[in-house]
């Protein structure tokens, strides 16, 4: 120990001669059992928190195999009776113990794409707001209010929507629609049924309202990491807003914009309550967009509690890891696009 | 430093004895259908006040009742979809009738009043298989001469989940129409060929209040409590009968617990002048062999406790508390049956 301390006095500027005595005086003074005591404690605080961390970081780890694990194990009686056929088998008969995952998947899907439909526009003009149109005093209170619509709980979502949203919507949008877009020769048979309000449709609506704070706030910061002098030289040769918006901020941030459009997604595949309300639960597949469908969370929620044959049971487990991969494929695409948005930064 | 290491280990000890204090208290869970729900949440209040014990009850459909005593997490289940004598046998459960009620026809239309449309098992049927699609069909006007049915689609609510109203629904469809029985079949979860499913009683209630020109099932305390537009039925005898617990109780008169195997007994489409046709009765599963005895005590005392005085509050909500000769039947099935793990009769 004192030999260290020597060396470390050595090392001393010769300037100041006097305070390296006295110093080394007061190191021959200090105890070296003592010092050693303390080092080895520390040294073991040290050991421990990283120990401790270090578990807590692989627990969650290891939570995540072990759902997919049991996931796919419990999914395994259902993959052996109905196969790789399952993804595109239209049927759902509980009494007959035959079961495909078309009409769920497909509700899914459809109901996301048309949540990512109507919120990107929507998320974009908001963000766009906020970052160049909107004036610095509403900023904050309109930023805020739009963040609030994300903790709204989800439920709350589908109860509106069952009682207040779909009556309207069966009211005044669905025979608006119809008597429009339902004419039109190819896509008119998407809006066309009886008209009860429930459905896919409205399921993707208020899909969309859920996922429009996530998209628009992930835009919103990526909009605003544009460097400054990139727009202000465009506004220099003469751009307008539109042009610097078209030609240097979205070429700029694109990659950053796709990401936050992959994390609404991700949210929307997965939104349980809200959609079970509203989608109408009826395992059918139809052309239309009016009609009630099903998607693989509100399958899940409606039968998993009364699931009585061990088959019925496993294929709601094998549409569960289903939506588990697609999920992940999701996510997955949208981390790899904001990693290469921060790596295109960092270059910059 | 010693005296909040105190405090901690004291506020530690307090904290395990509570939640262990907690467990002693003598409350019996119990899941499954939502068909009894309102009855079983009125009797565990007054239970609760006259005994101070507490019954746990989560309305999660038939199916989710027998699956949890089958996996014993529940001290009962509850389903309307009585289980079969060999399935009984098999998983080593007994089952009892509890209370009987009604499932009734609900409709949304405008000008309807309650209690006006008329209604066949056959043209439910075809209305449930997607046969009958309009409701100013001639099936339907033939029966409501004067009635002014619209031009309209006729929207089916179903079930979304598993249900013993489903199942008593569809059994009555299915003895009326050999056509229903083949192609949807009846069981606590069938494969609906039209329709919009609600989750729970609840569910359908709300989705027929909600879509016009829509037609629902639900039990009838459900009817009373939303203030829906039920219909007429007519029943095996060709009357057209009213949904109330003197016509449940009809339907039910005729009943023959005794000979019944495992008291496996479905009352639709009896036989009587008033008889509702879609009447049932709710069952309560129990395991024979009882791990905790106290506990499976405690049921049985509910029960006991339920047949004996509950019957004003069952009749309030238009339920039929089972008649004095069948709770023999059932008092006796108890005495024979439940035993604790030493094969002593707990009752």
């Amino acid at each position: 120990m004192t030999t260290q301390m020597s060396s470390v006095n050595m090392t001393a500027p010769t300037a100041i001669p006097p305070a390296a005595t006295s110093m080394s005086q007061k190191v021959d003074q200090i105890d070296p059992v003592k010092m050693a005591t303390v080092m080895r404690r520390q040294r073991w605080q040290d050991f421990f928190f990283h120990k401790l961390t270090f578990t807590f970081a692989a627990l969650v780890l290891v939570v995540l195999v072990g759902i997919i694990i049991s996931l796919f194990l419990r999914a395994i009686p259902a993959m052996k009776e109905f196969g790789l056929p399952f993804i595109w088998t239209i049927e759902w008969d509980p009494v007959n113990d035959k079961f495909g995952g078309m009409i769920a998947i497909v509700g899914t899907l459809v109901t996301s794409i048309i949540a990512l439909l109507i919120a990107f526009p929507v998320s974009f003009g908001i963000a766009l707001f906020l970052t160049e149109i909107c004036p610095n005093w509403l900023k904050r209170p309109l930023g805020t209010a739009i963040e609030l619509l994300a903790g709204v709980p989800s439920i709350i979502y589908g109860m509106w929507g069952l009682f207040v949203f779909a009556p309207l919507f069966s009211q005044y949008v669905q025979p608006a629609l119809a008597a429009t877009l339902g004419k039109l020769p190819v896509i008119g048979v998407l809006f066309s049924g009886p008209m009860i309000g429930m459905g896919i449709l409205a399921a993707g609506v208020i899909l969309a309202i859920m996922i429009i704070p996530f998209i628009s706030s992930v835009m919103r910061d990526v909009f605003e990491v544009v460097p400054p002098v990139l727009k202000e030289s465009a506004y220099g040769l003469g751009c307008t807003k539109w042009e610097v918006v078209r030609k240097i901020v979205l070429p700029y941030t694109k990659i950053g914009v796709v990401g936050g459009v992959m994390l609404g997604l991700g949210r929307a595949l997965g939104e349980t309550m809200a959609i079970t309300f509203v989608i109408g639960n009826s395992h059918h597949l139809s052309w239309s967009l009016f009609a009630a469908g099903n998607s693989i969370a509100s399958t899940l929620a409606n039968e998993f509690a009364e699931a009585e044959t061990p088959l019925h049971t496993s294929s709601l487990f094998l549409l569960g890891l289903i939506l588990f991969v697609i999920t992940f494929i999701v996510l997955s695409a949208a981390k790899l696009m904001l990693l290469g948005l921060s790596r295109k930064e960092g270059a910059k | 430093m010693q005296i909040k290491r105190v405090v901690k280990t004291l506020i530690a000890a307090i904290g395990v004895a509570v939640t262990f204090g907690a467990a002693q208290a003598a409350d019996i869970t119990g899941a499954g259908a939502t068909f009894p729900y309102p009855i079983y949440a009125k009797w565990a209040e007054a239970y609760k006040k006259a005994t101070g014990n507490g019954l746990n009850y989560q309305s999660i459909g038939s199916g989710g009742g027998v699956k949890q005593i089958k996996a014993k997490t529940v001290d009962f289940g509850a389903s309307d979809a009585p289980l079969k004598a060999e399935e009984l046998d098999a998983e080593g459960l007994v089952q009892f009738p509890a209370i009987i009620g009604g499932v009734v026809p609900v409709v949304n239309l405008e000008g309807i009043a309650p209690g006006k449309l008329k209604m066949t098992g056959d043209v439910l049927a075809a209305i449930y298989m997607g046969k009958i699609t309009k409701w100013n069909a001639p099936e339907i006007a033939a029966i409501n001469p004067g009635v002014k049915l619209p031009a309209e689609d006729i929207t089916v609510v179903h079930r979304s989940d598993g249900s013993g109203t489903t199942f008593l629904w569809t059994d009555y469809l299915a003895k009326v129409s050999p056509e229903f029985k083949t192609a949807v079949g009846s069981a606590t979860a069938v494969k609906w060929p039209v329709g919009v499913g609600g989750k729970g009683n609840e569910g359908v209630a709300s989705s027929v209040k909600q879509i016009r020109n829509s037609i629902g099932y639900v039990e009838y305390a459900y009817v009373k409590k939303n203030k829906m537009t039920h219909t007429l039925l007519k029943n095996a005898d060709g009357q057209f009968a009213e949904p109330d617990d003197e016509n449940f109780k009809s339907a039910a008169a005729g009943a023959d617990w005794s000979k019944a195997p495992g008291m496996y007994l479905v009352l639709t489409n009896q036989p009587g002048k008033a008889s509702w046709p879609i009447t049932g009765a709710s069952f309560i599963i129990m395991h024979k062999s009882q791990a905790d005895a106290a506990k499976g005590k405690e049921v049985l005392k509910f029960f006991d406790w339920a047949f004996k005085n509950g019957g004003a509050m069952a009749t309030e909500l238009d339920y039929v508390a089972m008649p004095a000769p069948v709770v023999k039947l059932i008092d006796d099935g108890w005495k024979a049956k439940i035993k604790d793990a030493s094969g002593k009769a707990i009752w």
